[in-house]
């Protein structure tokens, strides 16, 4: 590949990992207003949050050792607090802000051509306020006991409890605003910044996710944000807008909640959709297939998912018109999302693929999210619905989906851009184990919780009945093999950051922009002259036509 | 909230060549997209007082019969001239006329300082009759006048909390004239600032028919 | 080479934009446009003692959907910017719309 322009030494001297500005250690990253660095930053942050949502997860399967109630390792109320805190850790803390805090702070202005983003300082603010946010969180716990509401903090329980909900809430309130600005600052961005030459459909695929995902975050997160003030004035001045003691309603409290929670899964599942498009394209070395129909889909989920959120209210009492409609809508769904699949697929024809392990976490994502989509199909009617409601097969049927399409594609972003971000790369073949590892373990974890849930085993109950043993244990092991799995994973990737091979500026071939500057990337602006566009982004002269 | 304002300038040093001029659009951007979020932030309040106003039409009337119209009318008056005096400041800043923009702007301030206070009034006069969340003479009555009077100090108490936020930033605007970093050729700040008074405004204008007219 | 020149269009395109708010809008038209809005306020106050039945709500949100568009197009300019801040403001505009109707699908048909 054109792996000739900056020889990696000079790279290396001249990078944002150097420091360039007047402080020193720690003060020039937790200062910076560089994109990359705040990239970083979010990283860090994320990743730490992560590992404490997997400890928690994992100490949810060991309790299933025994059926119980006798004999078990944390009380009911303990275990109460153990999915609550696994909850609103993996949601709020790691999923939600997940790629676009991330790879997209990182990525998004180099793909474009830019040299920051359209408000630097805001995007250091909004790093704060996660940090603030996050911190408000982990202190409420040790406040007044552990919440044990839940992540969804329904009422009329969440307002009732003694345990400290209104800070547990007012830490997310906080989060809310640090996804509100990440989400303004990218559609700014989008619209302001782009290099010359780079119309709306000559931009990336995963620059067109974070557009659609942007809008979402700003447009549903501030429904959140009222939902949750209004637990807040709820509990501190008992004013009765929920209480069913004081005529309010607790059905519309859940459609408060789901009107931003249900578009937060899509804030969670375009981006990685975003960069399964770029994944694809580079290892088949091929242009992508049907460019404006990925980029369109994209918009279309995030249009469509603002339309969905009564399916998570099937049976809570809503009228029989609204499960019409609710569960009309949220078929439509599968119309934008098989069009990205089949369009993915079709790029991958007659290509000349390149089984790299960003390529494999792609395929793994698509046997994870097809299983995930299938499921949600008997969730989405509500005949089904009313048997399979707040079972097992929910859990099963979401995790597959955030976590084995999500967070794999995280994973797959990761193994596809951390050569970029630090010119270095980590050994392949202990990815693949580590993949492979992983795709077992998910799949022992998970698969059994859509079982159980089918023969009814209700979620949040820390007991079970003696029949459900066998399947629970294969879920307990499963958690097992996928921490070694994520062990090894992260052992690698970190191993890759400080000692890996030195790379070249662009190791898999990919077209788009930030595979024509150095790795790791220049500081602070990026690019030393800003590039004009004349190709669309995934331009391989190289490739065969298909005709 | 003047983070996100004084951000708005960064993009200057940070943009690319085409963007020598500062990016006054993309600041707007910014802000209108920040205003959305305000916007639905009192969308979710709207819905809940519409499903409510629905479920109890009878008991929402008679509620709507206590509230004060006549401090609600001159309120509204208040704040659609602080509005004014708002965009005159723009206007005064745009011809240069520094010293007639810092007048406007502090017309604006006091503006929103007579609104709070007239809400003070009005507030007190009602608690004193036991009108508040969980006075015993509210639980004594039926659902939909509970939850009328808990919307109603919920969304005015918000609004008025947007309020002074307000003027918070508007006084930061007035620093800013004053030292010259808002002058004739950048006044993008004040200008941001001002949409988000106006949206205040707005707010306003939808919550004045629901809580004080319709009964 | 195509795109180039589309390019120059977009950036010649936001500079007319900008000369075009050069021109201040005069003071006079905030007064008539402020007289205008204490005029639909007066007449909202008094149109609410008249007894209208089932169209108070409609009448009263009228006025206020007037009064406001009055503040969006003229005090906050909306009349006078790019279309993409139109476009921006029928987005949010319909979210609101979505959020009331589905919301009501199930309200409405609750009892």
């Amino acid at each position: 590949m054109a792996d000739v322009a900056i020889p990696p030494n000079e790279a290396f001297a001249n990078s944002y990992l150097k420091n360039h500005g007047k402080r020193k250690g720690i003060l020039a990253w937790i200062l910076s207003t560089d994109h990359k660095r705040i990239g970083i930053l979010y990283m860090v942050s994320l990743f730490t949050f992560f590992t404490v949502g997997v400890i928690l997860g994992v100490l949810m399967r060991l309790e299933m050792l025994v059926p119980g109630p006798a004999g078990k390792l944390f009380t009911a109320q303990e275990y109460n607090a153990l999915f609550t805190l696994h909850g609103v850790i993996m949601i709020f803390l790691f999923v939600i802000p997940g790629i676009p805090a991330t790879l997209g702070n990182f990525f998004l202005p180099i793909q474009i051509g830019a040299k920051d983003v359209a408000f630097p300082r805001l995007n250091l603010l909004s790093w704060y306020l996660y940090v603030t946010g996050s911190i408000i969180i982990i202190v409420s716990l040790f406040h007044n006991g552990l919440p044990d509401t839940g992540w969804t903090f329904y009422i009329p329980y969440s307002i009732r409890t003694g345990t400290d909900v209104t800070m547990a809430v007012f830490g997310v309130f906080i989060l809310g605003f640090s996804s509100i600005l990440t989400g303004l600052n990218f559609i700014t961005t989008i619209h302001r910044l782009r290099a010359p030459g780079m119309g709306w459909f000559k931009m990336p695929l995963f620059v067109w996710a974070l557009y659609a995902t942007a809008w979402v975050q700003v447009i549903a997160t501030p429904v959140l944000a009222i939902t949750l003030l209004l637990i807040m004035v709820e509990r501190i001045f008992s004013v009765g807008i929920f209480d069913p003691a004081k005529g309010g309603d607790p059905v519309l409290y859940q459609h408060l909640f789901w009107i931003y929670s249900h578009p937060a899964v899509y804030i969670m599942i375009l981006p990685p959709m975003g960069v399964v498009s770029e994944i694809i394209t580079t290892f088949s070395r091929r242009t992508v297939f049907g460019y404006k129909a990925i980029a369109i889909s994209s918009l279309a989920i995030a249009f469509i998912g603002y339309l969905v959120w009564g399916h998570h209210m099937f049976v809570a009492g809503m009228s029989t018109t609204a499960q019409f409609v609710f569960s009309f809508l949220t078929f439509l769904v599968a119309v934008p999302s098989g069009i990205k699949v089949f369009n993915w697929v079709a790029t991958m024809y007659k290509g000349s693929i390149d089984l790299k392990p960003p390529f494999l976490f792609v395929m793994a994502f698509i046997f994870l999210f097809c299983i995930g989509g299938l499921t949600g199909l008997l969730l989405g009617s509500v005949a089904t619905d009313a048997q399979l409601h707040a079972t097992y097969f929910v859990v099963g049927h979401f995790h597959y989906i955030i976590f084995g399409g999500g967070v794999f594609i995280f994973f797959g972003a990761l193994h596809y851009w951390l050569p970029k971000m630090f010119g270095r790369m980590y050994s392949i073949k202990a990815a693949n184990w580590a993949l492979a590892i992983m795709f077992v373990g998910f799949n022992m974890l998970y698969f059994p919780m859509l079982v159980m849930g089918a023969e009814g085993m209700p979620r949040r109950y820390f007991a079970y009945l003696p029949k459900f043993e066998t399947w629970q244990h294969i879920s307990m092991v499963g958690s097992w093999v996928l921490v070694i799995g994520l062990i090894i994973m992260f052992a690698n990737l970190l191993h890759g950051i400080f000692k890996g091979k030195v790379v070249g500026s662009n190791p898999w071939g990919g077209t788009t922009l930030e595979w024509t500057i150095a790795s790791p990337p220049p500081p602070p602006e990026n690019f030393e002259e800003i590039p004009v566009i004349v190709h669309e982004p995934y331009y391989h002269p190289e490739a065969i036509e298909v005709k | 909230m003047s983070e996100i304002v004084g951000s708005k300038s960064e993009t200057l040093s940070h943009g690319h060549d085409v963007h020598k001029h500062r990016d006054v659009q993309g600041a707007k951007l910014g802000m209108w997209l920040f205003l959305f979020t305000e916007l639905l932030l009192f969308a979710g309040l709207f819905l809940v007082y519409a499903t409510y106003r629905y479920f109890h039409p009878v008991q929402f009337h008679n509620a709507g019969l206590e509230t004060h119209t006549l401090f609600g009318t001159i309120n509204t008056m208040v704040l659609l001239t602080s509005s004014l005096t708002m965009v005159l400041s723009i206007g005064a800043m745009q011809r240069g006329k520094k010293w007639l923009a810092v007048t406007f702007l502090a017309g604006t301030i006091l503006l929103g300082l007579i609104f709070l206070g007239i809400k003070y009034f009005e507030w007190t006069s009602e608690i004193r009759e036991g009108l508040y969340p969980g006075s015993p003479a509210l639980l004594n009555m039926s659902d939909g006048e509970i939850l009328f009077w808990g919307l109603y100090y919920t969304m005015t108490g918000l609004h008025a909390v947007h309020v002074i936020v307000g003027m918070i930033i508007l006084t930061f605007m007035l620093v800013f004239i004053l030292t010259g970093t808002i002058n004739q050729n950048d006044y993008i700040k004040l200008e941001t600032a001002g949409l988000y008074w106006h949206l205040i405004d707005i707010i306003w204008i939808f919550l004045f028919p629901l809580f004080y007219l319709i009964n | 080479m195509e795109s180039q020149e589309t390019n120059v269009q977009t950036y010649s395109h936001d500079h007319a934009a900008e000369s075009k708010h050069a021109e201040p809008i005069g003071y006079g038209t905030y007064i008539l446009v402020w007289l205008a809005l204490i005029a639909l306020t007066a007449l909202t106050a008094v149109v609410s003692g008249v007894n209208l039945a089932a169209f108070t709500v409609v009448v009263a949100l009228v006025i206020a959907l007037t009064k406001a568009s009055l503040v969006v197009n003229i005090f906050m300019h909306i009349k006078f910017e790019d279309f993409i801040f139109k476009i921006f403001l029928s987005i949010a505009g319909f979210t609101l719309i979505v959020i009331f109707t589905l919301t009501f699908a199930d309200v409405y048909f609750r009892r």
